[in-house]
């Protein structure tokens, strides 16, 4: 099988455990974790919980209904655990993937950063540390707790989330300080040359259909910001004065709490739909400017392409359609995230491949 | 590099780090006890109301629904700010790939950075007693972020790319 050819030029850019290469290694296995993450985190964690924090909230109802504040605060108890336990796996997939995205972005910036080669590369280790540790520290919070901090709501799972947050911030000022200094037109030494140019069907179709899909995007969220936030938001006071009105013996709680859950999947698919499909979007336009470096035949670019740009269009236009069509459009929205994962590691791949070939090149030129 | 490069590379690398400030100050010194507020108020409507103290339970749930009105957009602040910010960069990296003159850009470039920093600005401005102006300025800024893209995708999809 014929393989395509390294792009001229593509080799200067991309020196071994350089900042660059270590950025775009780093990033793409921080996004594939974060999306590993959150497809394991849908299938095994999301719906149950969500049954959990139902029957908490009926438990409580129940509760105010016989007249018993003290299981009502048992059933809260309960409920505060399960939504912690919910929020903090999201953040820690979110924080994952966007941690990448701006590793990818990094990696993208470096000939614009005028700082010494040591530097950045010190600053690449830093930045994939940070974003190691932010949802690390996040998704420990729930387990951690409060153990043995000496703050009233703060653990130390909390205290190590914000300090790779703060390391993140460093990190990018120093960079940002460095672009400034290159705006300025000072050098330190020799800099990274710009990526290869490159006008190939990959690259227009990737750049092409990351817009389009973050535009699909923003409009999707335009239209939910006006027509469906303020009436959820009125909705779920309703339904709570509801729960908290019923006599002892009316039958009206578990409908009440059935309201409750199902605005509480309205407003996750709609929020979820909207933040997916942007950011596969920006992902989309991400992994346009690396596909000089994935070392794969034409063929294999395509299939990866295609099943990228599928996958992110089934993901959340499935997720939406949860609400109609219940587990089986969950189950397809898992396939369109798993869809993207492969194309991702399918394109990491390339890119190894990329890195050994330029490597023993090196190695073997006189 | 263009102006209009310079401008979405600067601007989003501003937002973005504004955005991450923001964040963090909001996690060490604010999410926690909002959210013990915001847990707190609707288990106390729940407590009041099973002892059978309805204006308590009332007043209760109203502290819960300003409290979670709050922070969805406390937290919408900072995860748009960011988000915009990282198009923004991106979109720098890319911008003279899109067929238009540098003026043209130059304004397109603009009406998105305005519309990345008004938006989320509105948003929270919904917060601080000035409901009506945040939703203008969250309403003028997204329809500008949406217009500028649309231009951006025009802009990528015609030949004569500079």
């Amino acid at each position: 099988m014929a393989i395509t050819t390294i792009p001229a030029g593509a080799a200067t850019t991309f020196t071994a455990m350089g900042a660059r290469r270590l950025l775009l290694f780093g990033g793409i296995a921080l996004i594939a974790a974060g999306m590993l993450f959150g497809d394991i985190f849908a299938v095994f964690v999301l719906h149950q919980n969500g049954g959990q924090t139902g029957q908490a909230l009926l438990a409580a109802a129940r509760a105010v209904a016989a007249q018993n504040p003290s299981a009502v605060n048992i059933a809260f108890a309960c409920l505060s655990n399960l939504l912690e336990d919910r929020g903090t796996k999201v953040d820690a997939h979110v924080h994952m993937i966007d941690a990448g995205y701006l590793a990818l972005l990094l990696a993208l910036m470096q000939p614009y950063v005028a700082l010494s080669a040591p530097s950045k590369t010190r600053l690449a280790k830093l930045f994939l540390t940070g974003g190691l540790l932010l949802p690390v520290g996040i998704f420990l919070i729930h387990y951690v707790g409060l153990a043995y901090t000496p703050l009233p709501v703060i653990g130390w799972a909390s205290v190590l989330a914000d300090s790779a947050g703060a390391l993140l911030i460093v990190v990018l000022l120093i960079e940002g300080w460095g672009f400034w200094n290159y705006l300025r037109g000072r050098r330190a030494g020799p800099v990274e040359p710009e990526l290869p140019k490159d006008r190939t069907w990959e690259r227009r179709t990737l750049l092409s259909g990351g817009t389009v899909l973050i535009l699909m995007g923003f409009g999707f969220g335009a239209f939910y910001a006006g027509a469906n936030l303020y009436e959820h938001e009125s909705r779920e006071i309703v339904i709570l004065k509801d729960l908290l009105d019923q006599p002892a013996g009316a039958g009206g709680l578990t409908d009440s709490v059935n309201a409750y859950g199902r605005l509480q999947a309205e407003k996750a698919v709609h929020i979820a739909a909207h933040s997916h499909i942007i950011e596969f979007g920006l992902l989309a336009i991400l992994l346009s400017f690396v596909q000089p470096y994935v070392f794969l035949t034409e063929r294999w670019k395509r299939i990866w392409v295609k099943m990228f740009l599928a996958g992110s269009v089934i993901l959340p236009v499935f997720v939406l359609l949860e609400l109609k069509l219940g587990l089986l459009a969950g189950g397809i929205a898992d396939v369109g995230g798993l869809m993207v994962l492969v194309a991702l590691v399918g394109m990491l791949v390339g890119v190894v491949r990329h890195t050994g070939c330029l490597d023993a090149e090196a190695r073997s030129a006189p | 590099m263009s102006r209009s490069r310079k401008l979405l590379i600067l601007g989003g690398t501003a937002l973005a780090v504004l955005g991450m400030l923001y964040g963090l100050y909001y996690a060490v010194f604010v999410e926690h006890q909002t959210l013990d507020r915001m847990g707190g108020s609707l288990a106390s409507a729940f407590a009041n109301a099973a002892e059978r103290r309805g204006d308590d339970s009332q007043l209760a749930l109203n502290a819960y629904r300003k409290t979670k009105y709050d922070y969805v957009r406390q937290v919408d602040l900072h995860s748009h700010w960011i988000g915009l910010a990282l198009l923004l960069i991106v979109l720098g990296v890319v911008f003279d790939e899109v067929a238009f003159a540098e003026r043209a850009r130059f304004a397109i470039a603009l009406a998105m950075l305005a519309g990345s920093i008004v938006f989320p600005l509105g948003v929270i401005l919904q917060t601080v007693q000035l409901a009506p102006l945040g939703s203008v300025f969250a309403i003028a800024g997204s329809a500008l972020v949406i217009a500028a893209l649309g231009a951006t995708a025009v802009g990528f999809v015609r030949e004569g790319a500079t």
